[in-house]
């Protein structure tokens, strides 16, 4: 365990601290001065200078990287440009809407793909197999954000059953909040199962054809006893894989169909803020997407371990 | 019994650039997949080369006055709240669409398959650095690295190019290393050492040549994801910018006129799934075609 799991942390560390780097380099140095975005192309140069000092930005660069690591350790992520207040806010503000949508959108993911996964594994070549194959090549092929305004057009516009946008909060309780989630769930979930069932499907083949569940089959066990005891614990390590790397696209989706919907969480404070320049704001929500990004696929990483303990023994 | 097939497909692979089994526009045709993907590419193909020489009407020239007619002889598919034709739209968006592709593909060929050969062939610390920063690259989504330069650099074609581009690079250096390291653990590859040639000869005249047909099909598929990417992209308003029209940007325009013209949310959407549709199904059909080995049930 011990030597296994401080390789994988000294590597998420380095990991999160590169891509520090690189965002802070990428919105922080090229652009020369945020004041003079800020202000405009016609600012004076007295005010832009006023402004420059006043946000901190004629700090050499790398005591202004320096500043702003020190102040994400102790949750301290300075002032918006725009509207001074802390940026830490802003974010926990959108966050209880984001964090909510990845979630229900991640569950509705794996039990449509685990669900037509294991199905179609089962039934092998059979109608049924084809049929749900042929659905998921067609899931594939959609792009999220078309499929959202397609149940926008159906559930909205067409039956008048949701909402076609917005957000309600959680104070009128939980399934209010649920509600307006619905919809972006379903469209960042439906697209990401059919890759995931795919995958699940494969997987459950590949296992099917191994020595064990012959033995097992032999032995006396019936099928069902075989799919769910040995076969799907052995099928799990591709598909955590999977299921990890669409964590990322699936925070990258939910800024996509944030703006669909018109819900107030972290991918539309992005957009608001590139358009206002309020470049700490952008800064810090990409940092932040970056790390849940990283800190989810090293999740993954251990996770795998417990399953398969072969991993640990190969990666010593 | 697959033991005897792996062998005569490693033999016929020695000779450096070996066509895939002969007959393959003979098994090309017959395959499914292969088929209904190469139609649907080739439509789209069709129509972004058409839009070069005929469109219907120009995509670019505004006439309020007819602005959102239903679909008739004249407008096929009806007109849009600017008066633009859509028909016309759709095709000239196919070439922006195909545009980015190829050239976000290409960034992630170039680099990515340079980056997987070098990996490949100077192993130790070249390729562990190489790996380590493609996992890293994967932490940035193409939505993500758009907005960063969106931020600093405005959006556009070129931000939206530069982000799909770079999110492509890791996927080819997995692929290129993962499959290169497997062609140099090969006995032509020992006795082509033994024969004094360099690391670099032997990438260019062993490795490359026997790992192009992975790279076709992984470029075909990685084309789709692009092409997602490029509509997604533009929907945001971080990609291709108007006038130029673009299937993502055709989407939003549509969406604040869902309840008066609903249909017009309906047709670009429906020639992103064609494009994408059409190059996975090719991807896949090659990838049968091309190297039996990989054609596990899908």
């Amino acid at each position: 365990m011990s030597v296994f799991f401080l390789r994988r942390i000294l590597t998420l560390v380095a990991t999160l601290f590169a891509a520090s780097l690189i965002i802070f380099l990428v919105l922080d140095a090229l652009p020369g001065n945020a004041a003079q975005m800020l202000m405009g192309a016609d600012a004076s140069p007295d005010a832009v200078r006023a402004l420059t000092v006043k946000l901190g930005l004629d700090q050499p660069l790398t005591v202004r990287y320096l500043l702003w690591i020190k102040g994400m350790a102790v949750g301290d992520l300075g002032n918006s440009y725009v509207y001074g207040t802390p940026v830490a806010g802003l974010i926990a503000e959108r966050l209880v809407l984001t964090i909510p949508l990845a979630i229900m959108s991640m569950l509705i993911t794996v039990v449509l793909a685990l669900s037509a996964g294991i199905y179609t594994a089962a039934n092998h070549n059979k109608l049924g197999d084809v049929g749900v194959m042929s659905l998921t090549q067609i899931g594939i092929a959609l792009p999220n954000f078309w499929f959202a305004i397609l149940l926008i057009l159906l559930f909205s516009v067409k039956l008048q059953l949701l909402s076609a946008g917005g957000f309600a909060g959680w104070d009128d309780g939980v399934w209010a909040g649920i509600r307006s989630l619905l919809l972006p769930a379903i469209s960042l979930a439906v697209v990401q199962a059919a890759i995931l069932a795919r995958v699940t499907r494969s997987a459950v083949l590949e296992v099917l054809r191994e020595d064990f569940v012959r033995t097992a089959r032999a032995k006396g066990l019936g099928k069902r006893e075989v799919l769910w005891h040995h076969v799907l614990r052995n099928a799990m390590i591709p598909v955590m894989t999977v299921m990890g790397l669409q964590f990322a696209n699936l925070l990258a989706g939910t800024i996509v169909i944030e703006n669909v919907f018109y819900l107030p969480g972290l991918g539309r404070l992005i957009f608001q803020s590139i358009a206002n320049r309020d470049l700490i704001v952008v800064r810090n929500c990409v940092m932040l997407l970056a790390a849940m990004v990283v800190t989810v696929n090293f999740v993954v990483d251990v996770l795998y371990a417990f399953i398969d303990p072969r991993i640990k023994v190969a990666n010593l | 019994m697959s033991a005897p097939l792996t062998a005569s497909a490693g033999t016929a692979a020695i000779a450096p650039g070996a066509r895939p089994a002969t007959g393959f526009w003979r098994r090309a045709l017959r395959h499914r997949s292969f088929v209904l993907g190469a139609v649907l590419s080739l439509l789209v193909l069709g129509a972004a080369l058409l839009s070069l020489v005929w469109t219907p009407w120009s995509a670019y020239d505004i006439d309020v006055a007819s602005k959102l007619h239903a679909p008739s002889a004249a407008h096929w598919l009806g007109t849009d709240v600017l008066g633009r034709d859509i028909v016309s739209l759709l095709l000239v968006g196919a070439r922006s669409t195909i545009m980015v592709g190829v050239i976000a593909v290409g960034i992630g060929l170039t680099f990515g398959v340079g980056l997987g050969l070098i990996a490949a062939a100077r192993k130790g610390w070249t390729e562990e650095l190489i790996m380590r920063m493609s996992d890293f690259t994967f932490a940035f989504p193409a939505v993500l690295s758009a907005i960063m330069l969106a931020a600093v650099a405005g959006p556009g074609m070129v931000t939206s190019i530069t982000a799909i581009g770079i999110f492509q690079i890791p996927t080819f250096v997995r692929v290129t290393r993962g499959s290169a390291n497997a062609i140099w653990a090969r006995e032509f590859v020992l006795a082509a050492r033994a024969a004094g040639k360099g690391s670099f000869r032997i990438t260019i005249e062993h490795v490359l040549p026997n790992i192009l047909s992975i790279l076709v099909v992984q470029a075909t598929i990685q084309f789709a994801l692009a092409i997602l990417a490029e509509a997604a992209l533009s929907y945001l308003g971080l990609g291709t910018q108007p006038p130029q029209p673009s299937w993502g940007r055709m989407l939003n325009d549509a969406q604040t006129l869902l309840f008066q013209s609903p249909m017009l949310a309906v047709y670009p959407g429906v020639a992103i799934a064609i494009a994408v549709l059409g190059l996975n199904l090719l991807g896949d059909g090659l990838r049968d075609l091309l190297d039996p080995r990989l054609a596990r049930e899908r």
